[in-house]
């Protein structure tokens, strides 16, 4: 296993209590509102401290409650990107990429080389011809990919995708979903993925793990769940 | 864009009563300033402008405001930001506490300081002590002006910096900044607006000080003879002078006034719809 995260912490009305591993393909993880996604995937990033627990990205550890290490957020090389996407609106889309490169630019000291690298990082994603505009000014989908690129900037060791196809409309969630789909599977590295559609989660092509009230209540390939599924709201959500 | 509005709000009776009732209240906002403006002539102005008080007391407002201005910026930033991002639990008796100048009569204020510097004071004897003297100084008008304007500047501060995304925040600590990185560059930048305009109405509550100042600083020509102190020593001796004063302490307000309403549409045109992305609405809660 690449990853590995345990965690339980109390924050609010939310008791999170999480165990969960996975590889180098991305993870999709469904839940109903509520039930602890986004703040697993802040957890991970170093926003919240877990009351107890371990997490361990490609064999090293980030937090571990026992040992009492809490890696700050700026140190584990995770890429998040946020429901919304979070890109800077005060800054120029090439801005925002270079701005992982400030920390993480090796091999990119100098100003120039750093704006060269964004816009190669920019160019991958398709996005090379918006590195001079606004990013209040893209699509939804253009926005994606940015912030995508920006993640990628820091090269993190695992990516958190908060519903990254939620804002889009009916099209460009279908062109973004290919892209997106297609991009994690050849990127080959580890990615934990919340989705509230079933189309996203089957595009994506690895398995599933459902949280429901900040427990996992069920693991495995979409067809698995469908088969066999261990809550109402997992045969809900597979239902066609 | 404003959205039209809706039939609901605009057609709840008639619009007559409103304007009647509110009538004499604008009257009595804009009678008296248009009677300021009209009332000298420019000779009498320049007169004003002439008398041996008129240039210490702008020199000193100008010196003591930017100095409280400075202050207030420095010092009420890092407050602001704790306020805003603080557990509610801890922050709530700070908050109190910030908010307290603002209802508090300005002559209590002064009284207030004279008790904690002054010679009897809690601070009296190490003060004495050292050497210093506080009370009738222009350190005296300095902190009368920080104690009475701080709170207009935490309060906005703290209200822009509560609107920042905290997901833009996460985000930069993900891509490799400290804490203080993130800050800097992300919740300094989008809070930006709220800032300045925090920072003008302090300044502008600063430079209109009067109650605190004259109590806690005197009113001595040269050392803490401000603007406002100035206005009340002229108006017993020559009415002419007080207006100019008056007149030039009107024309700085009004300027703050309008850089404060042209400021966010100016900002607005630099970064489009920018602060509608990372910025979220004053009602919604934080996670």
């Amino acid at each position: 296993m690449t990853w590995r995260v345990d965690v339980r912490m109390r924050l609010g009305d939310l008791d999170l209590d999480v165990q969960l591993e996975g590889g180098e393909e991305p993870l999709a993880l469904i839940g109903p509102n509520g039930s602890g996604k986004t703040t697993l995937l802040r957890t991970i990033a170093g926003a919240y401290r877990p009351d107890a627990g371990r997490i361990e990205i490609r064999g090293a550890a980030l937090f571990d409650s026992a040992a009492g290490l809490d890696t700050a957020p700026e140190e584990r090389r995770v890429g998040y990107v946020p429901q919304g996407y979070g890109l800077f609106p005060h800054l120029s889309v090439a801005d925002n990429v270079t701005f992982g490169l400030l920390r993480y630019g090796e091999g990119a000291p100098s100003r120039a080389e750093r704006r060269a690298r964004a816009e190669r990082l920019l160019d991958e994603v398709g996005c090379g011809h918006l590195a001079s505009r606004s990013p209040t000014s893209l699509s939804g989908g253009e926005q994606q990919r940015v912030a995508l690129a920006r993640a990628l900037a820091t090269r993190p060791a695992m990516l958190l995708l908060d519903e990254p196809l939620a804002a889009l409309d009916a099209r460009a969630r279908r062109n973004v979903r290919t892209y997106l789909a297609e991009y994690l599977t050849e990127r080959k590295g580890p990615a934990l993925v919340v989705s509230h559609d079933l189309r996203d989660v089957r595009a994506l092509g690895g398995p599933v793990c459902v949280i429901e009230d900040g427990k996992i209540v069920q693991r495995g390939t979409p067809d698995a769940l469908r088969a066999a599924p261990a809550t109402e709201f997992v045969e809900a959500f597979f239902e066609d | 864009m404003t959205p039209p509005t809706s039939r609901i709000v605009a057609g709840v009776g008639s619009r007559w009563p409103l304007l009647i009732l509110g009538a004499p209240m604008v009257l009595l906002l804009a009678v008296p300033f248009l009677a300021l403006g009209f009332s000298s002539s420019p000779a009498d102005v320049s007169a004003g402008i002439a008398d041996p008080i008129f240039g210490p007391a702008l020199w000193l407002s100008v010196r003591t405001t930017l100095v409280s201005l400075v202050i207030v910026v420095l010092a009420g930033t890092p407050l602001a930001w704790w306020l805003a991002v603080g557990v509610p639990s801890r922050t709530r008796v700070v908050e109190v506490l910030v908010d307290l100048p603002i209802v508090m009569p300005p002559a209590v204020v002064g009284i207030a300081l004279l008790q904690t510097f002054g010679r009897g004071g809690v601070f009296g004897p190490l003060l004495e002590s050292m050497g210093v003297q506080v009370p009738f100084t222009a350190t005296a008008v300095v902190l009368a002006q920080v104690v009475v304007s701080a709170p207009f500047y935490v309060q906005a501060a703290a209200a822009a910096f509560r609107r920042v995304e905290p997901d833009l925040l996460i985000v930069g600590r993900t891509l490799g900044q400290s804490s203080r990185g993130a800050f800097l560059r992300i919740a300094v930048p989008l809070a930006l607006p709220g800032l300045v305009g925090g920072a003008a109405l302090a300044w502008a509550r600063a430079l209109g000080e009067f109650g605190a100042t004259l109590l806690f600083a005197g009113n001595l020509t040269g050392t803490t003879q401000t603007m406002p102190l100035a206005i009340y020593q002229a108006l017993e001796s020559d009415v002419r002078v007080a207006v100019a004063l008056s007149l030039v302490l009107a024309a700085v307000s009004v300027l703050l006034l309008v850089a404060l309403r042209a400021a966010p549409r100016a900002w607005g045109l630099l970064h489009s719809s920018t602060l509608a992305r990372g910025v979220r609405s004053a009602g919604e809660a934080r996670p």
